[in-house]
């Protein structure tokens, strides 16, 4: 097993690709034991902000050592991360999390939903699961035409878009898309806002699918020592011995069933 | 040089302990850190049956802090002697156990569970600022405190060590009563009681609106109550409260305390509780302190 640790990464790149939304290349020896659905911690270099910011792994590339973070600007953490330029060196703590599950699902009919700033972790799930030897379809909720990752995603399966205003693709939300273009499949993974993914939670169980849903909340330790970030469980949780899982550690992807949101 | 410390008759092989509820039981920190190298792991808090805790958001970041109102989510005395101590017991290092409870019932109740379990010594949170019933209650009454800690010490067998809370006026006078009911020690301090407003939703920060206020922003009321304390008994004090370094857990010393405790910098660094057992010897090298008695209490006017 890889062991959690914080180490100094390096930016090898940084872009705008949507307004508010950066796309960094970090070079660290991270990326190579980092699953689709995993994600890092990242340190601001402001000693007034202490805790990481949680932000879920968009692609590896294994052989350059190189890991990408795709995040939008939620705060004075994360707009301070948008000043980092090439050479800058960053601290990150990971790998963190559970991971979708990439190798148990592969001989299923897989499709990903992801929506906002919940579509950058998909990017690594669609490639892995295509070296699984899976065809996944993938829907892509955005907001409107800003349709950030969309030729990235579309190298690795076929891309459905769904937008709230309705200037590309579906209008809607990625569920719409699901039954407007009668898509079926065994497993959904998706990852995205709350309220998608309470409307997936139902769908899945509706339709007798399968679900896994990445999930997030305010955290503080990342490695599930603080319970900070904690989900309810329709079940008693094996390490809390309460109905409270951790999202940082036994999470962030759950089978929807298992988690009561 | 001579970097062990006594507290109740118990020998520590250092001063640098971890806070109560920021290390779990070690298990998650020990994929960073060799518990080895610590003078004790104090574990999160634990009652006498499960507490499912505190709605979410639970936590969050403060200008040099952070707020937390967890709310001592915990599995039960019975799931921590079975799981959490077997854990403990394979490293070199004392177990503190931090005890919590909603009455004195319950406190008892888990005292006299652990007094057969092989644990060094207790902590008994009488200052957690975020559950309703209990805790906090009886530590910001020194009449409360005094008679939880007099019952504590009759069925305790092992010393214990009273964590106080610094949201009191008089921070020498809980030092005092919980002295002058037989404490082998005390630990101070617990979390400031703070609140956080998000102005763009205009609700509270946290789904509790008021939760516990820790990191380096507090260290030097941390540091001013350590030195109070610890000057108004003769029992030995656990600093803790923002520390993030050496230099700080050494400041703790000079102020009068005769160990810290890691808390929220973990979260920060994880490394931060052996980097601070390393600088402390490097500091006593570069002094030539050659045992580190010499700074506990070594303020000089």
């Amino acid at each position: 097993m890889n062991r959690k640790r914080k180490e100094q990464a390096r930016v090898l790149s940084q872009r705008m690709i949507a307004p508010d939304i950066y796309d960094m290349w970090l070079e660290t020896e991270l990326a190579k034991e980092a699953k689709a659905g995993q994600f890092i911690g990242v340190y601001t270099k402001d000693a007034s902000r202490l805790l990481l910011r949680p932000i879920s792994i968009c692609e590896t590339d294994r052989d350059k050592n190189a890991l990408r973070i795709v995040y939008r600007i939620a705060g004075k953490g994360t707009a301070e991360f948008a000043t980092f330029g090439e050479g800058q060196s960053v601290e990150i703590l990971g790998v963190l999390g559970n991971g979708f599950p990439v190798e148990e699902k592969k001989d299923k009919r897989v499709v990903l939903m992801g929506g906002g700033i919940g579509i950058p972790p998909m990017l690594e799930l669609l490639k892995q699961l295509r070296e699984a030897g899976t065809e996944a379809a993938m829907i892509a909720g955005y907001r409107d035409r800003q349709l950030f990752l969309k030729e990235d995603l579309e190298k690795y399966g076929k891309v459905y878009i769904a937008t709230e205003d309705g200037s590309v693709g579906t209008k809607g939300n990625v569920l719409d898309v699901m039954r407007q273009e009668e898509l079926t499949a065994q497993v959904i993974m998706a990852c995205g806002p709350m309220p998608m993914l309470r409307a997936i939670k139902h769908f899945a169980k509706e339709r007798q699918m399968e679900a896994y849903i990445s999930l997030e909340e305010r955290m503080a330790c990342g490695v599930g020592a603080c319970l900070g970030c904690v989900c309810k469980t329709t079940r008693k949780d094996h390490h809390s011995h309460v109905n409270n899982t951790r999202i940082c550690t036994d999470g962030p992807v759950f089978d929807a069933r298992e988690v009561d949101i | 040089m001579n970097t062990r410390v006594t507290i109740a008759g118990v020998e520590f092989k250092n001063p640098v302990m971890t806070a109560s509820g920021t290390f779990g039981s070690g298990m998650e920190y020990s994929e960073f850190v060799d518990l080895n190298r610590l003078g004790a792991v104090v574990t999160k808090g634990v009652a006498n049956v499960p507490w499912p805790g505190n709605p979410v958001p639970r936590v969050t970041e403060t200008y040099g802090g952070m707020l937390n109102a967890i709310g001592l989510q915990n599995p039960g005395i019975d799931v921590f002697i079975e799981r959490d101590i077997p854990f403990l017991k394979q490293f070199d290092t004392r177990i503190v156990v931090n005890v919590c409870g909603k009455s004195v019932e319950d406190y008892l109740e888990v005292v006299e569970k652990l007094g057969d379990a092989d644990v060094d010594m207790l902590e008994i949170n009488v200052s957690c600022p975020n559950v309703k019933e209990g805790a906090i209650a009886f530590g910001q009454k020194a009449d409360c405190l005094f008679d939880i800690t007099s019952q504590i010490k009759k069925k305790a067998k092992q010393p214990v060590v009273m964590k106080l809370s610094p949201n009191v006026t008089d921070i020498a006078e809980m030092a005092r009563a919980a002295e002058a009911a037989g404490a082998d020690g005390i630990s101070l301090i617990n979390t400031l009681t703070g609140m956080k407003i998000d102005i763009h939703k205009r609700t509270f920060a946290l789904a509790n609106r008021t939760g516990g206020l820790s990191g380096p922003a507090i260290k030097p009321v941390a540091v001013r109550m350590v030195y109070q304390a610890s000057h108004a008994v003769k029992i030995p004090v656990i600093g803790m409260g923002g520390i993030a370094n050496a230099e700080d857990a050494i400041e703790f010393l000079l102020a009068g305390a005769s160990a810290v405790a890691v808390g929220a910098m973990n979260f920060v660094n994880p490394y931060t509780t052996v980097e601070i057992v390393e600088g402390i010897e490097q500091y006593m090298e570069k002094y030539g302190i050659k045992d580190i008695s010499e700074l506990i209490g070594g303020v000089r006017e």
